[in-house]
């Protein structure tokens, strides 16, 4: 059991943190107050054309000199400091986060449709898959992901969450299961353009995982929202599927709804069903995706896990529960609750 | 022959209860082996030709007659076992190779029964299949590794790539290739009704196609062996899918043998070879010299068939599967077949059975990562074969990356074989491993097909079961799920080799 939570505003009006951490905190009911994370959109406009790089170091000498030689190699850092922190009675730091703003080199990926992507996927998997005390969490364009071990308001605190603006906000309250010392470990998880917040556990993990592999991704995490978002790079980014057919890969429809489709729809979903067979989802799970230009949450086929939509305006939210959406709008016009496997796709305008 | 060597312990003895006998003589009519006879007032028996194949206890209507296995021993040492011994006699005596029936009798473990399956507790709730959806249809075939889509002119998104053509199964089971000749008629018929009537298919073996089965052929795969026996397009275009035979699990990197007692004059119809004739395959295809010459084979099998059916190749569990199976999936095969050392027969060299081969569970782990590391996994899809015993070893064959399993010893158990191994001999009681027509018609058709049928419907109930409780309610979430998989008692090496962790972890 775990807390999500999304807001997207159509046209790229930012919102400042304060909003986000208050409507997490409705729902720490969700969580076990040993993780939260928050990931936002547009957050870095004076280097929006750098990929603003968290990372978390053990040691911010030895652990910063590898990731020094690691980003030398691939490309060219703008800019690099320590993300600004405060310390807070009930958060124990066990990382230093820091940012880089780095221009990667597109000529080391020749021949691919999106080298500088590829070069940051690369040289993020690199990095994270080494025992180098060195974690990235966070890789794209301004966008930015800040986490910790803690509850929710701790968090937001530890980051003076609202000192920073965006336009999509994802958030997480973490039920802890597994490494609650880790603050790697909270979603949300993020790629280049992606982030990923679940609530959920997977029991299709060891299939998922294998294929993701197989195309070249590491996963290092051993959390549901790494393989989400490499299992959304490579059918998005790489195999063009659009996103709703995307998702319809992850959490495809039964058999027997399928069978009951008029023909051409049939063969598409059953295309779809025995192309990405080991890439769909099974078990429980809410997930809220992001990157610069839509927000999009769906659940699994049986719809195990909560999901409310409001939409108030401009804004988009998706959260675990109402009372999150009530928090940060208390005059939203409409609430609903999508029917199981119907995925809500909210775009930003061109 | 002369020997100084008298004569062997015998293995079995069968002994009647005088007192319960009613003396009705169904042991008689019902050994085919001739072990009892009437004499006067008494029924006479002479235990050494007894194979335990219980068809007399089975049918004795007042429990009269027991069995009793090595009424004899020899002096006990684990060197020099009992079945060491008798071999040498036996061969010191012929000079022949030893021939032997049904699958590996090799003491050695069993690695299914050392791999523990998952269910979910707290963190993920278990699905109940009893009211909700659990799904077990598979495909089998190539999957595209990526689609191509084009817009209509209505703006609707369409598929553009082709499917290549895939065989749909409601249930992961099939019904492995047995020959007519190697089994009856009517095993066959029996089979082929069970797999229509629980929506999975039935392999021909490499008998050829008798018309008995032509009702049934949207149900059958049609295989291809080396000796191409009863081969022919009308053969080809009958089957839903066509299997290269290239090595089976009980003994591989040798033929097929059908002993002449079994070759009667419908076999030799339908196999197209001299009635009475031992039917030996030669080890290789004589036109498969190497890898490329398969596929030229598999195409050559698709062009005659229009590129209609998905084409299957079969291989035995040997050292370097994972690199066969990587050479196949290059071949255009739709699916690779892969038949554990523990896989029946009705007639192997007893050297091959028990010494040649490696255990399915690893040939399978091996084969899918190897197909997984080479980016081939959607190529082909991957069967296996050789020891599935029950709905538990289907399961673990999936999780360790299999898309569905054969079975074939355990059909014929489900038509009443007791696993005697006698089959090479041609004289099965129950009708199953025979051709003589008197022991044939004991099995009828309409009542066999039922055992089989219900046997898949149990195994198919049992593993949707399992799946539920695993909290996963598709197969493919399933299929190479390692995670849901631990080893208990097995060395590192070995789980190393599954990709599955050791218990607790």
């Amino acid at each position: 059991m775990c807390g999500i939570f999304g807001v997207m505003d159509k046209r790229r009006q930012v919102m400042d943190g304060s909003g986000i951490r208050q409507a997490l905190s409705m729902m720490n009911e969700r969580g076990s107050g040993e993780g939260a994370g928050y990931a936002a959109y547009g957050i870095y406009p004076d280097y929006q054309d750098c990929y603003a790089l968290h990372v978390f170091f053990d040691n911010a000498r030895e652990s910063k000199a590898v990731v020094d030689a690691t980003l030398e190699q691939w490309g060219t850092v703008e800019h690099d400091e320590a993300i600004p922190t405060y310390n807070q009675p009930n958060l124990r730091a066990t990382s230093t986060p820091w940012r880089y703003f780095f221009r990667p080199d597109p000529s080391l990926a020749p021949g691919s449709a999106s080298p500088e992507k590829d070069v940051i996927t690369n040289l993020v998997m690199q990095i994270n898959a080494g025992s180098n005390g060195a974690q990235v969490v966070s890789s794209g364009k301004n966008v930015g992901v800040f986490k910790a071990g803690g509850w929710p308001e701790d968090v937001a605190n530890f980051y003076r969450i609202e000192d920073y603006e965006g336009y999509i906000w994802l958030a997480h309250n973490r039920y802890a299961t597994k490494d609650p010392e880790k603050w790697e470990r909270p979603d949300p998880f993020n790629l280049h353009d992606w982030s990923v917040v679940e609530n959920g556990k997977i029991t299709s993990y060891g299939t998922n995982r294998r294929y993701i592999e197989s195309f070249g991704y590491t996963c290092s995490m051993s959390t549901d929202s790494e393989i989400i978002t490499y299992l959304i790079d490579l059918l998005v980014r790489r195999h063009g599927l659009e996103i709703n057919l995307a998702i319809r890969a992850l959490a495809p429809p039964f058999w027997e709804d399928i069978d009951r489709m008029p023909k051409a729809e049939r063969d598409l979903n059953r295309a779809i069903r025995l192309a990405y067979g080991s890439a769909a989802m099974n078990g429980p799970f809410t997930v809220v995706v992001a990157n610069p230009d839509m927000m999009v949450g769906f659940t699994d086929r049986s719809k195990l896990r909560p999901m409310v939509v409001g939409e108030c305006g401009d804004r988009l939210y998706i959260s675990s529960e109402e009372a999150a959406i009530r928090a940060l709008e208390p005059n939203v016009e409409s609430i609903t609750m999508p029917a199981a496997g119907e995925p809500v796709i909210g775009r930003v305008a061109p | 022959m002369n020997s100084n060597l008298g004569s062997m312990p015998f293995r079995y003895r069968v002994t009647i209860d005088r007192e319960r006998c009613m003396e009705c003589e169904r042991c008689i009519e019902n050994c085919s082996y001739g072990v009892f006879w009437r004499d006067g007032d008494r029924i006479l028996i002479n235990s050494r030709k007894c194979t335990a194949c219980h068809r007399c206890l089975a049918y004795c209507p007042r429990d009269a007659i027991s069995i009793e296995e090595h009424p004899c021993d020899y002096r006990n040492h684990p060197v020099w076992t009992r079945q060491i011994r008798e071999a040498i006699y036996n061969q010191a005596r012929t000079g022949k190779i030893i021939l032997a029936g049904m699958g590996s009798v090799a003491d050695l473990p069993v690695i299914f029964d050392h791999l523990m399956l998952d269910a979910s507790q707290v963190t993920t709730p278990p699905t109940d299949p009893l009211r909700e959806p659990v799904e077990l249809r598979t495909y089998l075939g190539k999957k595209p590794s990526k689609l191509d889509l084009r817009r209509n002119s209505s703006g609707d998104i369409e598929l553009a790539t082709e499917l290549a053509p895939n065989l749909m199964l409601e249930t992961p089971i099939m019904l492995g290739h047995m020959s007519y000749g190697a089994i009856s008629l009517n095993a066959q018929v029996s089979m082929a009704r069970a797999a229509k009537e629980t929506g999975t298919y039935m392999g021909t073996g490499e008998g050829g196609l008798h018309a008995g089965l032509y009702p049934y052929q949207d149900r059958m795969i049609v295989q291809v062996a080396s000796g191409r026996f009863g081969v022919n397009i009308d053969y080809l275009e009958r089957g839903a899918a066509i299997e290269i035979k290239l090595g089976q699990g009980a003994k591989p990197g040798i033929g097929g043998h059908l002993t002449g007692e079994k070759v009667s004059k419908d076999v030799s119809r339908t196999r197209m070879i001299p009635e009475g004739s031992d039917a030996i395959s030669p080890a290789p295809h004589h036109d498969i010299y190497g890898i490329e010459d398969l596929s030229q084979l598999v195409r050559a099998i698709k062009e005659a068939t229009e590129w209609k059916k998905p084409v299957f190749v079969k291989i035995a569990a040997v050292n370097n599967t994972a690199e066969n199976v990587a050479a196949v999936a290059r071949s255009s095969a739709d699916a690779v077949v892969i038949d554990g050392f523990r896989g029946g027969t009705g007639a192997a060299p007893r050297v091959f059975r028990d010494h040649v081969g490696i255990p399915l569970e690893v040939a399978i782990a091996s084969a899918d990562r190897e197909l997984c590391n080479q980016g081939l996994r959607n190529e082909v899809s991957l069967i296996a074969c050789g020891g599935i015993r029950e709905s538990a070893d289907v399961a673990k064959a999936i999780v360790l990356g299999a898309d569905a399993v054969y079975i074939g010893t355990a059909a014929l158990v489900a038509m009443g074989c007791r696993v005697c191994g006698s089959c090479y001999q041609g004289l099965c009681p129950w009708g199953i491993a025979t051709q003589r027509p008197d022991l044939v018609q004991r099995l009828d058709p309409d009542v066999a097909s039922k055992q089989v049928a219900n046997l898949i419907h149990a195994w198919t109930m049992e593993i949707t079961e399992l799946m539920g409780a695993a909290g996963v309610n598709s197969i493919e979430s399933l299929r190479g799920n390692r995670d849901r998989l631990r080893g208990y008692m097995l060395d590192e090496n070995l789980l190393d080799v599954l990709d599955v962790k050791p218990v607790g972890a």
